[in-house]
């Protein structure tokens, strides 16, 4: 086999359905993540400290929540909640044993990222909000929510960029992808071809992401 | 229309505000002049509920803003229109969502909203805007914007928290000008808040300055101008013009408008028989009226006479004090 022979055949046998598997649980991970973080987001910029309905104790139980998942390395946690991944989706390898972990974790990581570009929205935009007599709510969505959509999109990318490597991290303890390919059939098996193809596509995913997130970001500036 | 009793507030352990009390009349413009941090926005802030007070009472059309309720006391900022410094529009939104923004939040139909919007920017004149982004305008036609906004709720006051001092003077003098249209168009009371004398003095009928958290001086604009009070000069950072300081200097005012004042400095010299120095004077407008001001050098003898003139000319005088030397009076 010629070299370009074996990058056709690794390609078609390993990497592309890899590839498959990481933009799947990227996918999910991120849209999961993105859905509960938005809402976890609301709730934190909304009984903050500086929030429009300031609840000391409730915050301060989301918060602690938010550090606690944010505290765990990826890797440790996907471990340490394996009993409870085996409990609700009955196994702990594969793409859904790993997407729940990892939603987890991209929870906490958007609604932190989400929180602290909404509280940068102007405070006297908020006042003036006020005076003309909007609920909280009507706030949050038509001034906060409205001035943060392109701090959103920055946010949604930096999350993606961040999981396309989580799931490598979550493909060396049996979530698959590229990662697993890398590590499994690239490093282990002295198979340089595969290793750097992977790492090569990795590149090129991270980099398409970023592109797509800063144009989406200037679209909507 | 407002009604402010021994208002106190503090925050955290610094009083801002140490019991103000003063009354804002229906359909006038009211300002409040003082130097940043003495507590004139959280004074105005109280007045729609943005800020709550500790002691004391403020009241609007007899409603003890304290008192109201959270879904109370969003109606009755419906009332309260309010502007910024900082403009405060949404940046992302255009100009009419903008505008739009508080008639949505009350859930007005969309033909009411459309004919509204429309409605106000002939106001605020810039009909042509109506598509812009908020972030695409200048300063003074996002303050333009702004105002259109807080006038969307059809409010009975309207707040200006230091509406034009983050603009040129030429959109000051094109906003002061327009909330005095809005002023007497629509008979709505304006209450200005600000740092900036020119703006008081342009369209205000009534003013306090606060320094401190408390009211050191109040009244007509154009007579608390002539008073000079202690305040007034700290806010203006000016002594004035320097004086001689030998003599007594004497300062009168009286309004150009006034035909048999005209030759009045000349009419003083006759009938004192002396040769005054005039040693300063200027003209200032007060709310579209001109009013002259003459600082003449006299010696002590002569003062008496020339105040008794000038009282039976009709035309208000004050001793002034000499240079940084003791006050005479």
């Amino acid at each position: 086999m010629t070299f370009w022979e074996s990058v056709v055949y690794y390609g078609q046998r390993l990497i592309a359905p890899a590839v498959l598997v990481t933009l799947q649980i990227v996918f999910f991970t991120i849209l999961i993540g993105f859905v509960l973080g938005f809402a976890l987001a609301i709730l934190l910029t909304l009984y903050g400290p500086n929030g429009l309905n300031h609840k000391r104790k409730v915050y301060g139980v989301l918060n602690f929540l938010v550090n606690t998942v944010r505290s765990f390395p990826i890797l440790i946690l996907i471990v340490a909640i394996s009993p409870l991944t085996r409990m609700i989706v009955g196994t702990t390898i594969g793409v859904k044993a790993v997407i729940l972990p990892l939603s987890i974790t991209a929870t906490a990581f958007i609604a932190r990222l989400l929180e602290s570009s909404f509280i940068k929205v102007d405070k006297q935009l908020i006042e003036a909000a006020k005076s003309l007599g909007a609920t909280n709510m009507q706030i949050m969505w038509g001034v906060i929510i409205k001035e943060s959509v392109p701090a959103i999109f920055s946010v949604l990318t930096m999350a993606t960029v961040n999981y396309i490597a989580a799931t490598t991290i979550a493909g060396a303890v049996g979530g698959g992808g590229l990662g697993a390919v890398a590590l499994t059939y690239g490093y282990q098996s002295f198979n340089d071809t595969v290793l750097y193809m992977a790492v090569l596509v990795m590149f090129l995913l991270v980099n398409v992401t970023q592109y797509l997130g800063d144009w989406l970001y200037k679209k909507f500036l | 229309m407002i009604a402010v009793q021994n208002l106190t507030k503090s925050f955290r352990n610094v009083q801002v505000l140490k019991g103000v009390s003063m009354e804002i009349q229906t359909g006038e413009i009211f300002g409040i002049a003082g130097r940043s941090g003495v507590g004139k926005s959280t004074l105005l802030r109280c007045m729609n509920g943005l800020e709550t007070y500790d002691a004391g009472s403020l009241q609007v059309d007899g409603v003890e803003v304290k008192d109201l309720k959270e879904k109370e006391l969003r109606l009755f900022r419906k009332n309260m229109g309010m502007i910024f410094q900082s403009f405060s529009l949404i940046t992302r939104a255009t100009v009419y969502q903008n505008i739009a923004y508080p008639m949505r939040c009350w859930h007005y139909d969309k033909q009411t909203i459309d004919a509204k919007v429309k409605e106000l920017l002939q106001v605020v004149g810039m009909p042509e805007k109506i598509n812009s982004r908020a972030s695409e305008l200048s300063g003074g036609q996002k303050q333009r914007v702004a105002i259109a906004r807080a006038l969307a709720m059809d409010p009975k006051v309207l707040l200006c928290d230091e509406a034009t001092s983050a603009l040129d003077p030429k959109s000051t003098l094109a906003i002061t000008e327009l909330l005095r249209e809005i002023n007497q168009k629509l008979g709505i009371t304006v209450v200005v808040v600000t740092h900036e004398m020119d703006v008081i003095r342009r369209i205000c009928d009534r003013m306090v300055v606060i320094e401190d958290g408390q009211i050191q001086a109040s009244g007509g604009v154009e007579e608390v101008f002539e008073e000079r009070p202690e305040a007034l000069t700290n806010l203006l950072g000016t002594q004035g013009p320097p004086l001689p300081k030998e003599g007594i200097n004497l300062e009168f005012f009286y309004s150009t408008e006034q035909n048999e004042l005209e030759n009045l400095v000349a009419d003083l010299m006759r009938t004192l028989e002396f040769q005054m120095k005039i040693v300063g004077g200027g003209m200032e407008e007060y709310k579209g009226k001109t009013v002259c001001s003459m600082i003449v050098n006299l010696p002590q003898n002569l003062t008496e006479k020339a105040c008794a003139y000038l009282t039976q000319r009709g035309v208000r005088w004050r001793l002034m004090c000499r240079g940084e030397e003791d006050k005479v009076q």
